[in-house]
């Protein structure tokens, strides 16, 4: 990235888990309801309530840590981490400190010059914040804040990275196999969007005459960031922004920094000169968490096939290399694939159509392969018409176009459009007699070793017959024909 | 032990206290008293007992992932000064701080 500088890269990501209630209490963890409907002592933060951990989050936390190939601690414990903010009604989060759920894991990015493995130093739970409804169009121009405690509380998975990516690319390539894998858990929902998944990223440039320790180095956090492509355009930005401080001598400054996406800059939102002090301390309403072998057995017994084995499995059916990737990296596309191949088993032709003609009318109505408006019997069906001749492939993306404008199926369409071929021998014989006695100079081509002659009378009874024959039919009858007549 | 007046300030900003300049030496006085009175725990004799983050002799304490009623917004917020569409009303942030 630079001649000068090493660029180091450490990723936090916040996952919510999607369990029925949230971390410590019984409410609804659910998202877009009306304000402050799904609260209570526990999750205001009355004195007095009694948080009790949620058993299916530590389930869902403990597959991940798994998933990302961890140790997870058989004795974890939870912390208060104190600080003031209006989305913290408590005045401390409960989260995982000293002694986290899992360490030691890894994703496997798949990079051009070959796979590389990117250390995740830690996995712990902790509840979530409220959420804050800026009056004012920004934080730096609100008047003041509406708060709604419907998140606070709700399960987080906190995945934090080593420093070890060295550009933006890298960055977006954890993000995203990151992604895969946990889509794959059915843990979370996963939308940036709505910030069920949400990524700080911590950039730092590494002089390459510095020997020091990576936590020395001045490090510049940008925080919420609302999309992968988001997150890479930050950090691109990040790292010219602090190279041409670096270049003009001046200090790199620690500090948090805000994402602008229309003009694609940082913005200084908190310097952290003054070290963060949380204060954290064993959180007294809580005993420690002590998993058992039995129960993480139980975990592994529960765990899909992931990513790298389904990408093993596909290349041995015969997909092709650059097909598995996407295949895969989409936990539903990979869902209807396999549902579709299921019906009607031919690899290679179930999966370019599904990646070219199927896709596309699929993006241009805005659906997504959760619901993807034609279903996999449907499309199975389609593609077995064209496999007995019904249809060809010309005539099946028609077929499917208006599958996706009325919904209806295969069958339906081909008979409200009148469009299967003609596969009645006969009828096509007529039509071939006549081409041939109309053309008696291009026959005599023909009979005269001129195989491109019949190409031409091939194409002609395609046209008497709008397309609709099957063109090896047709070339088999014009042979016949020709040689009766000669 | 004495507390200076930075580590006073210190904990003053860390608890959103305002202090006067002019409280500060007291203040570093009676702060400290408070900590040498703790530090009699020091005279105990732990040298047998293994460390501990709990002083209740439990662990893994969990529930099933069952939903249960909330409160209502009316009741949720009733506490609040000051109350907007069902939401607490807070102040202008200005540090954009948070976790």
């Amino acid at each position: 990235m630079s001649d000068n500088y090493e660029v180091v890269i450490g990723l936090e990501v916040h996952v919510e888990l999607k369990t029925a209630s949230k971390l410590f209490c019984g409410c609804a963890n659910l998202f877009g309801q009306d304000p402050n409907t799904h609260t209570c002592p526990v999750c205001l933060g009355m004195p007095g309530a009694l948080p009790v951990l949620n058993r299916d989050a530590v389930a869902l936390a403990t597959r991940a840590a798994l998933a990302l190939s961890c140790t997870v601690h058989s004795f974890s414990k939870f912390d208060r981490k104190q600080y003031f903010y209006p989305d913290l009604p408590k005045a401390y989060q409960i989260s995982q400190y000293d002694q986290p759920l899992a360490t030691h894991g890894q994703v496997t990015i798949r990079t051009e010059a070959g796979p590389r493995a990117i250390g995740i130093e830690r996995i712990h739970l902790e509840e979530d914040a409220g959420k804050l409804n800026h009056i004012g169009q920004r934080l730096g121009d609100a008047t003041g804040s509406l708060v709604d405690l419907n998140r606070a509380g709700v399960p987080l998975i906190e995945i934090v990275s080593q420093p070890e990516m060295h550009s933006p690319e890298e960055a977006r390539l954890y993000l995203t196999e990151l992604r895969t894998v946990l889509s794959y858990l059915d843990i979370s929902d996963l939308r940036m969007e709505e910030g069920s998944m949400r990524c700080d990223a911590n950039v730092s440039l590494r002089p390459l005459s510095y020997t020091g320790s990576l936590a020395d180095l001045p490090r510049v956090e940008i925080k919420n960031v609302n999309s992968f492509r988001n997150v890479q355009r930050g950090i691109e930005h990040e790292i010219i922004r602090q190279r041409e401080l670096l270049e003009q001598g001046i200090r790199i400054v620690k500090e948090t920094r805000g994402f602008d996406d229309a003009a694609g800059t940082t913005y200084s939102q908190r310097s952290k000169e003054a070290a963060n002090d949380y204060r954290y301390f064993p959180e007294p309403d809580l005993p420690p968490l002590v998993l058992d072998a039995v129960w993480l057995e139980d975990q592994k017994n529960q765990m899909p096939s992931l990513p790298e084995e389904l990408r093993h499995q596909l290349a041995a059916e015969g997909v092709l290399p650059r097909d598995v990737d996407v295949l895969v990296q989409d936990r539903a596309l990979y869902g209807f694939w396999r549902q579709t191949v299921a019906i009607y088993p031919d690899v290679k032709l179930v999966t370019n159509w599904l990646l070219s003609d199927y896709s596309r009318h699929m993006n241009a109505k805005g659906l997504s392969f959760d619901n993807p408006g034609v279903s996999a019997p449907h499309l199975a069906e389609l593609l077995a018409l064209i496999e007995d001749g019904t249809l060809s492939g010309k005539m099946a993306k028609e077929v499917l176009e208006s599958m996706f404008a009325t919904g209806e199926s295969p069958q339906v369409v081909v008979k409200r459009l009148g469009l299967s071929q003609i596969t009645d021998h006969e009828a096509i014989r007529l039509i071939v007699s006549q081409i041939v006695e109309a053309n008696p100079a291009v026959v005599a081509d023909f009979l005269g070793g001129k195989e491109k002659a019949l190409a031409f009378l091939v194409g002609q009874v395609m046209k008497a017959t709008k397309g609709q024959a099957k063109p090896d039919l047709v070339n088999a009858l014009l042979r016949e024909v020709i040689a009766s007549h000669v | 032990m004495l507390l200076s007046k930075e580590e006073v300030l210190h904990v003053a900003n860390l608890a959103r206290l305002s202090v006067e300049p002019s409280e500060l030496e007291e203040m570093a006085g009676t702060l400290s008293r408070v900590l040498e009175y703790i530090d009699l725990l020091n005279e105990l004799d732990t040298e047998s007992v293994s460390p501990t983050s709990q002083v209740v002799e439990q662990h893994t304490v969990w529930r099933s992932d069952v939903i249960q009623d909330s409160l209502s917004a009316e009741l949720a917020t009733q506490n609040g000064p000051q109350v907007v569409s069902a939401m607490f009303v807070v102040p202008k942030i200005l540090d954009g701080g948070g976790q």
